[in-house]
């Protein structure tokens, strides 16, 4: 079945109705681009989704459920202290957020500035530029927070008798906050990777980005506990993911130590607006040239 | 070297004349003013900045264009000649260096966002949403257009039907075949009925038969009163189709007019090319003497003569050889053409 096999259909499309009206104004042509994304999303959802729950579920399943079966005390957080899956839980909710919202922006802009320049399709739409690397952002946020979503059954259920994470949500503000601009930090992180990188070296990203910010990203120990480390400490404040992590645990897990909340979220909410003013001008200058 | 510099002449005159027979059938203001103009460019420019080690890449260097509504208009120029550059700044997707140029009498760099919702693009390379599928990615350009769902929808519809598409509406983007995504680029292209349509290189790559079906297309949609500018480089592509083509090389434009026009002004005569095995003889210069000769080169041992009135010129050219013992190993006679009309205004072969 090639283009040969219609040879003569297409020849006159000389009655071309004129198109219906339209208003294409911006929240308009905005809201028809989130409108694209809900489209591939739900046509991508288990293979999307799969990706981003498996390293969280892995991991509550061998280190709150496997390791204290075998009587691994390496892991207890000590006579009376957390558990090790209360300090997991607000960690890997934070990395899965953190993750799936780098993932849910770099993946596609690697064929959409490279192969066949496909950005051209919505870069073509009548919206400004810059507003497209917003969208593009909160499209990827979004995916980020459902992903953060799906892995709470996850680490909430899966454990040993004995080993429940003890959670009560202290601050419900806090909670959303730092779930909902911690998907927008990390997406325009990701926007802001995604284009000041040469395509051809996203393994790298993974490898010497993404890894090192999930290992770092106190998913494993709270912050404070790294005082013992001081330098490590303090580099781990250059992690977006920490604050995210130690902002799910002040809103999740209160007992367990963490920052003050006016640390995350002037470093979550501060972050968001440098990372997106920055990776929006990176954008524009990759689809203008 | 022959080549005029500026080409001045051709390049501005034939624009002016032309109006009579490039608007059959509408009364063409005779100031061509604003509202007759779909895309004018003054001086516009394009230097790539130079980036690691390479160095600043000037890729357009000051063309003036005039595209009326509903003119089919053709860029012709070989590969690199700065076509697609022009197209991407007339697109609002390449920021021009210098110059000016407006679109519907918008500015490209002023009102990009008001100029994308008038125009339609056809890229050169599958630029097709490849998360949807055909017929998704029509709805979708149609919402980013501004119109309803349903709307949206109807229109696709409408547009694969048109277009003989509509077995492919739930392929994806890179399953089909490259002359049937083409298709689908142009619908996509029509789904907010477009002031202007531009097409880069729509045929490139595309086998012959795909190709003619695809001029069907765009004869078509001319007729029905769309303005279109075409890139090619394509000879025969322009000269099927284009009411006026812009001969462009280097970022320049060296001549336009329609293809008579550019046939006649740009004195593009008949070419024979002939190769001899050695040096060419000297005969052959007293040619260019001759009336209904306009030039001849001498290249080694190729000669090249533009000729108003070629009978019998190439088989003289053999004897004249003959008689200085010289052998003839090729020959060409190339009627006047558009390649005789890029031959004469740059001294290089189009394809060389």
């Amino acid at each position: 079945m090639t283009a040969s096999a219609v040879p003569a259909a297409p020849a006159a499309p000389a009655k071309l109705a004129p198109p219906p009206p339209a208003r294409a104004t911006l929240p308009r042509t905005f809201g028809a681009m989130m409108a694209r994304e809900a489209r591939v999303m739900r046509k991508n959802f288990v293979s999307t989704f799969t990706r981003v729950l498996v390293q969280p579920v892995m991991f509550v399943f061998v280190f709150a459920y496997v390791l204290p079966k075998l009587g691994g005390g390496a892991m207890a957080g000590g006579a009376g202290g957390p558990t090790f899956s209360t300090i997991l839980l607000p960690g890997l909710i934070g990395s899965s957020i953190i993750m799936q919202a780098m993932m849910a922006v770099i993946f596609p802009l690697m064929m959409e500035l490279t192969w066949q320049k496909s950005i051209t399709d919505r870069a073509l739409a009548p919206v400004p530029i810059p507003l497209l690397a917003v969208q593009k952002i909160i499209a990827a946020a979004a995916q980020g927070l459902i992903g953060g979503l799906l892995v709470f059954p996850a680490v909430l259920f899966i454990h040993a008798d004995g080993e429940a994470p003890k959670v009560h949500v202290d601050n419900w503000p806090v909670l959303i906050v730092v779930m909902v601009v911690g998907s927008l930090l990390s997406a325009s992180g990701g926007l802001l990777l995604g284009t000041l990188l040469n395509p051809q070296k996203v393994q790298m990203l993974f490898a010497m980005v993404l890894l090192p910010m999930t290992m770092l990203g106190c998913v494993y120990y709270p912050w404070s506990a790294l005082e013992n480390i001081r330098w490590l400490q303090i580099l781990s404040l250059f992690n977006p993911l920490v604050y995210v992590s130690e902002g799910l645990r002040s809103a999740l897990t209160p007992e367990v130590p963490h920052m003050p909340t006016w640390a995350f979220l002037l470093a979550i909410i501060a972050g968001t607006a440098l990372l997106t003013w920055a990776a929006t001008r990176t954008f524009t200058k990759r689809v203008l040239t | 070297m022959t080549k005029p510099p500026q080409a001045a002449p051709p390049e501005t005159a034939p624009a002016e004349t032309a109006s009579p027979e490039t608007a059959p059938g509408e009364a063409a203001a005779p100031e061509a003013d604003q509202p007759e103009i779909a895309v004018r460019t003054v001086g516009l420019e394009k230097t790539y900045a130079a980036s690691g080690q390479r160095p600043e890449v000037p890729a357009v260097r000051g063309i003036d264009l005039d595209v009326r509504r509903g003119e089919f208009f053709g860029l012709l120029g070989p590969n690199g000649a700065g076509k697609s550059t022009t197209i991407g700044m007339l697109t609002t997707l390449v920021v021009p260096t210098g110059g000016s140029a407006t679109v519907c009498g918008l500015d490209v760099v002023k009102d990009a966002v008001a100029i994308k919702r008038r125009i339609g693009v056809v890229s050169q390379q599958n630029s097709l949403d490849s998360d949807l599928d055909v017929f998704e990615n029509l709805e979708f350009r149609g919402r980013y257009f501004g119109l309803s769902a349903r709307d949206a929808r109807r229109r696709a519809d409408e547009l694969l039907e048109l277009f003989g598409l509509t077995e492919q509406r739930g392929g994806k983007p890179f399953e089909i075949s490259g002359g049937q995504a083409k298709r689908v680029m142009i619908c996509r292209a029509l789904m907010h009925g477009p002031e202007v349509l531009f097409l880069d290189e729509p045929t490139a790559g595309l086998d012959p038969q795909t190709r003619t079906n695809l001029w069907e297309v765009l004869r078509g949609l001319q007729a029905a009163g769309q303005t279109i500018l075409l890139t090619t480089h394509y000879m025969e592509e322009a000269e099927a189709l284009c009411d006026r083509v812009a001969v462009v090389d280097h970022g320049e434009v060296l001549a336009s007019g329609t293809v008579d026009q550019l046939k006649s002004n740009a004195g593009a005569d008949t070419v024979i090319t002939v190769a001899y095995d050695s040096a060419a003889p000297e005969e052959v210069r007293g040619l260019s003497e001759r009336t209904g000769i306009s030039k001849v080169e001498i290249n080694g041992g190729q000669v090249r003569v533009f000729a108003a009135e070629p009978e019998g010129l190439l088989g003289e050219l053999v004897a004249i050889g003959a008689g200085a013992g010289v052998g003839v190993t090729d020959a060409t006679q190339l009627r006047p053409s558009l390649e005789t009309v890029f031959l004469t205004l740059t001294g290089r072969d189009y394809r060389e």
